[in-house]
């Protein structure tokens, strides 16, 4: 039991040293967090949802953030809907999680709103209410990741789980001024938030369709101390030469596997800087944290028993038990084994003393941080008419660590052949293109004249 | 084809192909100002890899990751010597 667990976001991030001068701060404005003891981003709606499951759909994150922190111990949950959430996925997404309430930056009147029983605007305009901050109900986070399918699968965490990692520390005199270019309504971000929030520091927020340049400009203008970002996006940001003036003082890799090259260009690029590496999913939570500057894992870590977080190898992957997985999955799915561990599929393999990723067992590609099922779009391709069966999966990349390549057998009779060849690739792609959001288009389609198969009679699954 | 062109082909194919607004190209210009993002670059590697036979960004120990689109299409001229 750490201290304060139990207690809201707001009593623990007001516990954690004065509020006075931390910000959180959007593209366009900042709000000062000490304005909001006594002020409100939900204009004075707050006791309407007490009790309700709150469904967060903004487009800014900022807004999104001031809601979690008004929202955790007065609604039963929020619900977060990252900004890349397709529309028809939403109903389903609110169907499962019960959601009676939406919390959102657009007005209610606009076409394809739900109807709910509760709805609200957010806005960075915080307006004077009287605001008693007193919840205490055991808010549920409800995060989405990917599902075979397509739709999201929903996860439930508690702000005890998703406050494990972040351990009690004394304020330091100068508080960390955090940044992140991931998006505060998924895990790796929102754990970005928590520190912020919860380590006395301020946190400068990315925006949807910032271009990497515009957006590393404004952390180095605003000082940012501590930045995260996946390999892809510090790839980007090497990519910026001088990275815009940035003078960070902790830099952190997490949501793909990050090898040697990036972490010593990192190195390099900031002298005498620790540069840590994170393994986190939004199942099992953070496991470890890689200070050495190393690739992979040490192999240590494995199997030491009775420490917070257990790690374990079976079968090739990866498995976890920790206070800070996740409770479950919203619907019939099972989260964890019989023994309380999480496998996160990921593939290790043992070399020396350490463990180094190699790849999924599923299948499942990572693309710059985004996890793409294949099966989800083998089933948009295996939809054309001159198309028999596809196999998608994925091709090394330096930049993204992977890139989605599908690999089609026509069918009978289809006529493949030069011109009618590129015509046809062009068909399936653009089918893709109208049905699916683009990190899971294929970047390459050919065609073969047939796919390998297991001995078990399975498309054989392989992935670079 | 020289690697030039190709690399200036790509450059466009690949910003049409995921609906970007591709800056006038030159050689000065900063990669982070293309119009190009994370994905589109990963694409444009693996189709240069693919024409050209090489893929300097995993190869490259120590040389500068190239930050101008001169700098980008040198970085692959060097690679295909």
């Amino acid at each position: 039991m750490q201290p304060n667990e139990g207690a809201t976001l707001w009593a623990r991030l007001s516990g954690a040293g004065p509020l006075s001068g931390r910000h959180l701060w959007g593209a366009e404005r900042g709000v000062a967090l000490a304005e909001l003891a006594r002020k409100s981003a939900l204009g004075g709606r707050l006791e309407a949802f007490r009790g309700r499951s709150v469904l967060l759909a903004m487009k800014d994150q900022l807004s999104a953030a001031l809601a979690m922190i008004e929202l955790d111990g007065v609604a039963r949950r929020i619900v977060l809907c990252p900004p890349d959430l397709q529309a028809a996925h939403v109903p389903g997404v609110m169907a499962l999680a019960e959601v009676d309430a939406i919390v959102s930056d657009r007005d209610a009147s606009e076409e394809g709103t739900p109807a709910v029983q509760v709805f609200a605007s957010c806005t960075p305009e915080l307006k004077p209410v009287a605001v008693e901050r007193a919840g205490s109900l055991p808010t549920e986070w409800i995060l989405l990741t990917s599902g075979t399918t397509g739709a999201p699968k929903l996860v439930q965490h508690t702000l005890a789980t998703l406050t494990g990692p972040i351990k009690p520390a004394a304020v330091p005199a100068d508080p960390p001024l955090w940044s992140t270019f991931y998006d505060i309504r998924r895990y790796g971000g929102l754990q970005i938030l928590l520190r912020a929030l919860l380590g006395g520091g301020s946190l400068v927020l990315s925006q949807a369709g910032d271009a990497t340049g515009e957006f590393l400009a404004r952390a180095a203008a605003r000082g940012v101390s501590h930045l995260l970002g996946t390999p892809t996006h510090w790839w980007l940001a090497l990519t910026g030469g001088s990275f815009h003036g940035l003078a960070p003082r902790y830099v952190r890799l997490s949501g793909e596997t990050a090898d040697q090259a990036i972490l010593d260009r990192l190195r390099a690029a900031f002298p005498g800087v620790p540069v840590v590496h994170a393994f986190a999913s939004t199942e099992a939570g953070v496991a470890f944290e890689i200070p050495d500057g190393l690739a992979g894992f040490p192999a240590s870590l494995i199997g030491r028993e009775g420490a917070e977080v257990e790690l374990k190898v079976e079968d090739g992957t990866l498995r976890i038990r920790s206070p800070r997985i996740a409770e479950r999955y919203l619907g019939t799915e099972t989260l964890a084994g019989s023994d309380g561990f999480v496998d996160t599929r990921d593939l290790v393999e043992l070399q020396g003393e350490r463990y180094f990723f190699a790849g999924r067992k599923d299948g499942v590609i990572n693309v710059g941080g985004q996890k793409i099922h294949p099966e989800e779009v083998e089933a948009v391709i295996d939809s054309h008419p001159a198309v028999r069966k596809s196999l998608v999966r994925a091709r090394k990349n330096p930049i993204t660590g992977a890139i989605v390549v599908a690999e089609v057998v026509l069918a009978e009779g289809a006529d493949a052949r030069d011109a009618n060849a590129a015509q046809l690739k062009q068909e399936i792609l653009q089918l893709c293109r109208d049905t699916l959001p683009r990190h899971k288009v294929p970047a390459m389609v050919q065609f073969v004249p047939s796919l390998a198969v297991t001995p078990a009679g399975k498309i054989a699954r392989r992935n670079a | 084809m020289s690697v030039r062109t190709t690399v200036l082909a790509q450059f466009t194919q690949v910003a049409k192909e995921q609906k970007r607004q591709l800056a006038p190209l030159n050689d000065g210009l900063a990669l982070l100002d293309t119009g190009l993002d994370s994905l589109c670059f990963a694409i444009l590697v693996s189709r240069l890899e693919d024409a050209l036979g090489v893929d300097p960004f995993s190869t490259a120990e120590e040389s500068a990751i190239p930050v101008t689109v001169g700098e980008f299409v040198k970085f692959y001229e060097d690679a295909a010597k």
